[in-house]
């Protein structure tokens, strides 16, 4: 009986990674006749994109990524990584309390309620003060910015608090001050933990689609300047898949493909970066 | 010129308090906006009728129950499926290759975003096996998203429990499983019901995998066959399509004040968990 029990637990153990190739096998099996088709050089970097004319380039979409991904990253990270340092560090009890549950109701609000107040309050305020459509890479970043907050604060405080004691302590007793021994000590002992935060949230960036497609604009050309509206790898897929059938769809979970290549690369190497020890 | 490490430090405290106000103050922004402007608009009638006209008139009755429907059979699935994943890896095996290689299947699905299991659910259920857009292939999309989350907090819960709660129970003559459902489960299930509510919140909050699976009828659903619109996936639509900026409003209004409550409870039974411990 135990072992019976023991051999259904392990089944169950096993489910997410069964998940996970099946994912793969899925969005590849739809994904890969029409990339081959197309070629996959022409796919990536085919500036064109007619679906109904059977152009299928996703070159701007990548860029679109990167660029509101990279956007993210400089209003993020500075963000979070202070965050971080301040609730492991520095806050008071009492900020620890509200600041940590806060953080993490920023994670549950619904991404299209982002988006909502990306193009209701942010897009206006950008297109009257910066110009240009509003609606659009700095818009997204901004966006973006708060939405993976969350997760590289959270990495990074457990990055932070892993760092043994007795370095902290080592380092106030030779007589530096606290902000001292955070920054050449704790950090650096913490780099490689807060690195894998940093990672992970740009995955959530990369991977983000409502908030996104709300508020870039998703103009299929190639952006110039932040100001410039964008259409990202999800943002395509998200908009187009309603009404796409045939050579079209497939195009879509070609993108899916890519965007799926992305995120495992990313994943990877945080993993890799999670795990390595001081 | 060098700076004195006292002024570095107070620039430095300075800086950091900045960030956390910002970061408290964006929480605060995101939500007075949406109940400013969405509270004046909620009414009983508001949560009670159906949809009309596309959501220019009426309610949002058929999206709350599409939402309750779509959250039971995501955590139906999930919650099974991830507790016993959880009990395997916290109490049935040892570290090794093998764990190793069902972590890293964990960690990576964690890590996928919502438009990929859109897509997935939408060829695999709504295609392939003929489920069509459903609350069922809603259901089963979201249930493949939020497995990892209860997974990793159902295992973290398990890991809490004190060795001699299992040492004593075994020195008494129980079996393995004995152990763990007479003994560990029910000590971990404040801790484990928490990453259930987490979960519960995502699938609520999620708008990509829904749309793709589940469709976005707004007739109120009568079984788990029939296509339904969650609340996020009504909110997104009004949004989208400019068709009623005071129905958005409400509707967001609606969705966040139910993710603050489903939060706060998930905050108070980890803390309650944690404080118990204490004594």
């Amino acid at each position: 009986m135990d072992k019976f029990i023991s051999r259904l637990l392990f089944l169950a153990a096993c489910s997410s990674t069964a998940i996970l190739a099946l994912i793969a096998l899925f969005i590849f099996k739809e994904g890969v006749p029409i990339m081959a088709k197309t070629g996959l050089g022409h796919f990536i970097f085919g500036r064109e994109w007619f679906p109904l004319s059977g152009q299928f380039g996703i070159y701007a979409f990548i860029i679109g990524s990167l660029w509101v991904t990279f956007g993210a990253l400089i209003f993020g990270v500075p963000l979070g990584v202070s965050c971080a340092i301040f609730l492991a560090e520095f806050a008071p009890r009492k900020w620890v309390g509200i600041l940590k549950p806060a953080i993490e109701l920023l994670a549950g609000i619904p991404s299209v309620v982002y988006g909502f107040l990306g193009v209701m309050w942010l897009a206006p305020l950008i297109r009257n003060h910066l110009g240009g459509p509003g609606l659009s890479i700095l818009a997204a970043s901004i966006v973006l910015a708060i939405m993976i907050l969350p997760t590289i604060v959270s990495v990074s405080i457990d990055a932070i608090q892993a760092v043994p004691k007795n370095y902290k302590e080592g380092s106030l007793a030779l007589g530096a001050t606290t902000w001292q021994s955070t920054w050449r000590v704790i950090l650096p002992a913490a780099k490689s933990g807060i690195l894998a935060g940093v990672i992970l949230g740009m995955g959530r960036a990369v991977g983000e689609t409502m908030a996104v497609i709300m508020i870039s604009g998703n103009a299929t050309t190639i952006p110039h300047s932040p100001l410039d509206s964008v259409r990202t790898l999800t943002a395509n897929i998200a908009i187009e898949m309603g009404y796409a059938i045939g050579d079209h769809r497939e195009a879509l979970f070609a993108t899916g493909v890519v965007l799926f290549f992305f995120i495992m690369i990313l994943n990877t190497v945080a993993l890799r970066f999670a795990r390595r020890k001081f | 010129m060098r700076i004195s490490p006292k002024i570095t430090e107070r620039i430095a405290k300075l800086f950091l308090w900045s960030a956390a106000i910002f970061t408290i103050g964006a929480l605060i922004f995101v939500i007075g906006f949406v109940l400013a402007g969405g509270l004046t608009h909620i009414s009983w009638s508001f949560l009670t009728e159906p949809i009309l006209d596309m959501g220019r008139e009426g309610g949002i009755l058929p999206a709350i129950v599409g939402t309750i429907f779509m959250v039971f059979v995501a955590v139906g699935i999930a919650a099974p499926l991830g507790v016993a994943s959880a009990i395997y890896l916290a109490e049935y095996t040892r570290e090794g290759k093998v764990t190793q290689a069902i972590r890293f299947g964990i960690n990576c699905l964690a890590g996928v975003p919502s438009i990929i299991f859109g897509l997935f659910g939408f060829i695999l259920f709504v295609v392939m096996l003929g489920f069509g857009w459903s609350i069922l292939s809603g259901g089963l999309s979201l249930a493949a998203m939020i497995l990892p989350t209860i997974i990793r907090t159902a295992e973290e819960a398990l890991r809490a429990v004190p060795a001699s709660y299992r040492d004593v129970a075994a020195s008494l003559g129980a079996t393995r499983w004995q152990v763990v459902t007479k003994s560990v489960l029910p000590y971990a299930l404040p801790g484990i019901l928490t990453g259930v509510i987490l979960g519960i919140g995502r699938s609520i909050e999620e708008t990509a995998v829904v749309i793709f699976t589940a469709g976005s009828a707004v007739q109120m659903p009568t079984s788990i066959f029939d296509s339904a619109r969650t609340m996020a996936v009504h909110f997104y639509i009004l949004a989208r399509e400019g068709i009623s900026n005071d129905m958005a409003y409400a509707t967001a209004a609606v969705l966040i004040c139910t993710i603050l409550i489903i939060n706060v409870s998930a905050y108070t039974m980890m803390h309650r968990l944690t404080k118990g411990r204490r004594s």
